[in-house]
């Protein structure tokens, strides 16, 4: 219990990305909330990354880790794009208005 | 101990905050909640030794990424309350397959070291010790030698979704009177002036 090793980290990892999924089904009319649940996600990953990367003292995880972040940050920034042209065309961003390519 | 309360404070906010991001009524609140969730997590890296990869957590997420979300955000004119319509129905098997997923997740924690036995020996990039080189040091070191094609090519994704995001988002709105700054300059006081003598008494006609 006061003894904190790497299955504190990767429990505490695991129950981060539950809760993202857990929120994409929780607010899936919702296109903005599933973008931040998807961020939880990654960070969740990244979180697990570092752990293994302190734990067996090899850097790669963290190098990796950072890869993470970039992919990150580049699918927020083109999501929110969307978002915002969506908005643009539809005036709403609720997910089943999303259906104009009939999938 | 000093250690695990320190794990178990940010553990507790970060887990709370990531709840509060995805019930929160407002998505203002929400972003301000995956604010504090990437702070908490920070304090976990450095926790871990990771210095630079908290710091940079703290300036591209907090700094970048959650702004643009709160951008976004206030922005769009949005009845969120008509969005949380059906949540109710959503939830149980949200929580069906969240916990299945945690089940399946600690069940392999539990039993991991088994299932890689040989992990010890596949570590690619040992860590220096920390009194030699501090961890930003040792991060640059090996990310522009052995990592420098990927750094490259994670500068490329970059670039391309920023031009994406500009391609996306510009538009040209018809009917708009903009400055034009070229028409403005080539103006010849020539063709548009003109100089009339006006003799006295009889008025421009």
């Amino acid at each position: 219990m006061w003894e904190i090793g790497i299955t504190h980290f990767l429990v505490l990892s695991a129950m981060l990305f539950t809760l993202g999924v857990f929120g994409i089904f929780l607010n899936r009319r919702n296109v903005i909330v599933i973008l931040m649940s998807i961020e939880l996600i990654l960070l969740s990953v990244t979180v697990n990354l570092v752990t293994f990367s302190a734990h067996l003292e090899d850097l790669a995880g963290q190098v990796f880790s950072m890869f993470i972040l970039t992919v990150a940050a580049a699918e927020a920034a083109i999501g929110l794009a969307i978002l915002v042209v969506f908005f643009r065309n539809k005036s709403s961003i609720a997910v089943e208005d999303i259906s104009t390519l009939k999938g | 101990m000093i250690e695990a309360i320190f794990f178990y404070a940010f553990a507790a906010v970060l887990l709370l905050s990531a709840v509060m991001v995805i019930s929160a009524r407002n998505p203002v609140h929400s972003v301000l909640f995956l604010i504090l969730a990437f702070f908490n997590a920070a304090g976990l890296f450095v926790m871990l030794g990771a210095e630079f990869i908290a710091m940079i957590l703290v300036i591209v997420y907090v700094g970048a990424v959650a702004v643009l979300f709160l951008f976004v955000v206030m922005m769009l004119d949005i009845d969120f309350n008509e969005l949380r319509r059906g949540m109710k129905q959503s939830a149980p098997i949200g929580a069906l397959v969240g916990g299945i997923l945690l089940g399946e997740f600690v069940w392999m924690y539990l039993t991991w070291p088994e299932l890689a036995p040989d992990m010890q020996e596949k570590i690619s990039q040992p860590m220096p010790h920390a009194e030699a080189v501090s961890n930003t040091h040792a991060l640059g070191r090996i990310l522009y030698t052995d990592y420098v094609y990927l750094f490259q090519l994670a500068g490329l994704i970059l670039l391309v979704a920023m031009i994406g995001a500009i391609v996306l988002t510009l538009r040209s709105r018809p009917g708009l009177r903009r400055q034009s700054v070229s028409a403005q300059v080539s103006r010849n006081p020539k063709d548009v002036l003109k100089v009339e003598k006006i003799s006295t008494g009889s008025g421009v006609s």
